[in-house]
């Protein structure tokens, strides 16, 4: 019999997940089907497409508890017809462990810390950037961790602990579907190398929180590496090889959130300590940083809400950095900061959500404008029709690299 | 002589009867007391079916557990689990209730395990997209509003006080509310909210009331808005009281992880 090998996969995996039911534990089975679709209005791709998305995807979600075992699988199997593939992939997976006073949590998990919308400080954690520019839902946007994650909870404060030892990069926009901008076009010898799995490459985070009058108080901790490649040209002078790497990092950084002016203040800040690169005069390795945030949240009236951020990132080693960049590479401002606007309207019984979010880069004057309308057809169907509208500033700032990007894109999920 | 004991009698009389009845004041706490603050704590599997003036249905299930950290009409918190729809399960929210200020709201968001504080300053607000406001679920202050005693009659057999509510500030949305109170469990069985020129705009009713572990309480519900035509039903699938909530579980660790025994 002549089954597409997608189908078949499904197939498996169901009769394995009516087979597991049979156990004693009880069994939640959950997911989505959904169509993902995008359209480029500015050019087509690089590679002369004119979408950077067309895929169906199934997602199952099961859950198991048996007294305090809990376990979590989350999967995805996706169509991709732009690379004409099927790509499966395990989202999260999980075993949990809860005590009275402490819990622990070991597999793929997905962790967020932190305040930001879009704006990442202490969330040291993988992103999708490709699956967020070309228009997937922004859980997308998340990648999970492989670690074990431990959490304490002695009453005058709660802690987690995290330890990841398998590193995760973040996922950038494939040269494939997106212009981006190339600092080295003309070398094609590239290889990448991810830091090996080993004791003393184990990602260590930590967060410690509490309430302190009304506000939600965190202090966090990460020792491991940036998620963004550094370039290594080889020979430094005429290269012919780049070797992309990932540098050491710490990270330390706190945050305050609380009820203030009628909204919501969000306050973020975290020192990025460049393990590989102290002095900043090394300028293929980013310069260490400091990171702050400020954000506003408030509804005006029923079911509108705005939320504006202000976010900076300030080079402690400015003077090092542009010292030592070689010539014909361009340089970055000592601070790059920005602005963030979300305005988010709800209507019709809250089955309507009309959304823009947009960010404007205040030195490097680039911008990226998000519209979007959802509309939920019934309490399992929904569509959403948006665009993703990149452009502005110098062509190799972060949005304006993207300016031929430009995109609309539909999603329509059943969810079950 | 015979004038004056006849004046004092008569003024005796009436000074009585006054103390008999209680104040609209005090009716508006005692409802608000048997309302929203009956038990130490309360445990509800809510049903909620929105209804679409031609007919379409959703539905949102719910766990709500809500502990009193403070007297009847003070703090509360409160913690919803979402088992419906799809799209939102798992979802948790928890809100700390505050009398005089606005109410701290946290919402976990499963698909990436994210807890955020959310404004919603806007107490009037639609609950989960339902025709109730977020203060017809947690109560509205007692001193937002004017009250008056209208008058006292009978509805569905039993005896009611009808109380006019106005609001003090024009923030509220409406422009009164008539509430009839029973004077035997002080739980609204009927209210009626109208807009500034009169008109009734939207009407709650208490469609069964059980008596749970001595408290009297209303088990299913129904606000209609007659403006739209749209109307929502709510029913308690099960129902507790002081099952023993503790404070530590409105926090973040049970947000991200809620414990199987208090939403099942």
């Amino acid at each position: 019999m002549l089954i597409p090998r997608p189908w078949r996969l499904a197939w498996l995996a169901a009769s394995l997940l009516l087979n597991v039911e049979v156990c004693e534990a009880e069994f939640d089975l959950h997911g989505f089907v959904q169509g993902n679709y995008g359209l480029d209005t500015a050019s087509s791709n690089p590679d002369g497409r004119d979408s950077k998305l067309a895929e169906e995807r199934i997602q199952l979600k099961l859950e198991g508890n048996q007294g305090p075992l809990r376990f979590f699988v989350k999967t995805d199997l996706a169509w991709d017809h732009v690379d004409d593939q099927e790509d499966p992939e395990l989202r999260e997976g999980t075993i949990d462990y809860t005590a009275a006073a402490w819990d622990c949590r070991i597999g793929r998990q997905m962790v967020t810390w932190g305040l930001g919308d879009l704006v990442f400080i202490n969330d040291v954690f993988p992103k999708d950037y490709e699956a967020f520019f070309s228009g997937q839902p922004l859980e997308y946007m998340k990648k999970g961790v492989d670690g074990v994650k431990a959490g304490l909870y002695p009453g005058f404060a709660s802690l987690e602990l995290i330890a990841i030892p398998l590193f995760t990069p973040n996922h950038f926009p494939d040269a494939k579907r997106f212009w981006l901008y190339d600092p080295m076009p003309g070398v094609s010898n590239r290889q990448t190398v991810e830091p090996g799995a080993s004791l003393d490459n184990t990602e260590v985070a930590g967060r410690v929180y509490r309430d302190i009058a009304g506000f939600d108080a965190s202090l966090y901790g990460y020792r491991g590496f940036f998620r963004q490649p550094a370039m290594q040209p080889d020979p430094a002078a005429a290269p012919t090889r780049l070797t992309l790497w990932y540098p050491a990092l710490a990270v330390y950084g706190a945050s305050l959130q609380g009820s203030a002016l009628h909204g919501v203040i969000s306050l973020e800040a975290g020192y990025y300590d460049s393990r590989d690169d102290r002095e900043g005069d090394d300028p293929m390795i980013p310069n260490s940083q400091a990171r702050f945030l400020v954000g506003y949240q408030r509804q005006f009236w029923e079911d509108f809400t705005v939320g504006l951020q202000y976010y900076g990132e300030r080079m402690l080693d400015h003077g090092n950095y542009t010292a030592t960049l070689p010539p014909g590479l361009p340089a970055e401002d000592r601070l790059h900061d920005l602005i963030s606007v979300r305005l988010t309207q709800l209507l019709r019984h809250q089955t309507v959500k009309l959304s823009l979010f947009t960010f404007r880069g205040l030195a490097s004057g680039d911008y990226l404008v998000n519209p979007e309308v959802k509309y939920n057809f019934t309490d399992q169907v929904w569509g959403a029709l948006g665009a993703n509208i990149f452009g502005g500033g110098e062509t190799w700032s972060q949005f304006g690299q993207l300016d031929r990007n430009d995109n609309i894109y539909l999603q329509v999920r059943y969810e079950f | 002589m015979k004038r004056l004991i006849l004046l004092m009698l008569f003024l005796t009389v009436g000074l009585a009867a006054r103390a008999l009845a209680a104040s609209p004041d005090e009716i508006i706490q005692k409802s608000q007391g048997a309302f929203f603050y009956p038990g130490g704590d309360f445990k509800a599997r809510v049903m909620m079916k929105l209804i679409s003036p031609g007919g379409q249905e959703r539905v949102r299930e719910m766990t709500m557990l809500r502990l009193n950290t403070g007297e009847a009409g003070g703090e509360q918190k409160y913690f919803m689990y979402f088992f419906q729809p799809a799209e939102v399960k798992d979802m948790t929210f928890m809100v700390f209730k505050y009398p005089a200020k606005d109410d701290d709201r946290w919402l976990f968001v499963p698909a990436i395990n994210m807890v955020r504080r959310i404004a919603m300053q806007d107490k009037q607000a639609s609950f989960v997209g339902s025709d109730f406001t977020y203060e017809d679920v947690s109560g509205r202050d007692l001193g937002d509003d004017v009250h008056e005693l209208a008058r006292e009659e009978v509805l569905n057999g039993k005896e009611c006080f009808v109380v006019k509510s106005t609001p003090k500030a024009d923030s509220a949305g409406y422009g009164s509310k008539l509430s009839w109170i029973d004077k035997a469990s002080f739980l609204p069985l009927r209210e009626e909210y109208h807009d500034h020129a009169g008109s009734t705009v939207r009407v709650f009713t208490a469609d069964e009331v059980k008596e749970v572990k001595g408290f009297p309480t209303i088990t299913k519900r129904t606000m209609k808005n007659l403006q739209s035509g749209h109307r929502t039903e709510v029913s308690y699938v099960s129902q507790d009281y002081n099952v023993g909530l503790e404070d530590s579980l409105f926090s973040e660790r049970f947000l991200r992880q809620p414990p199987k025994k208090w939403i099942d």
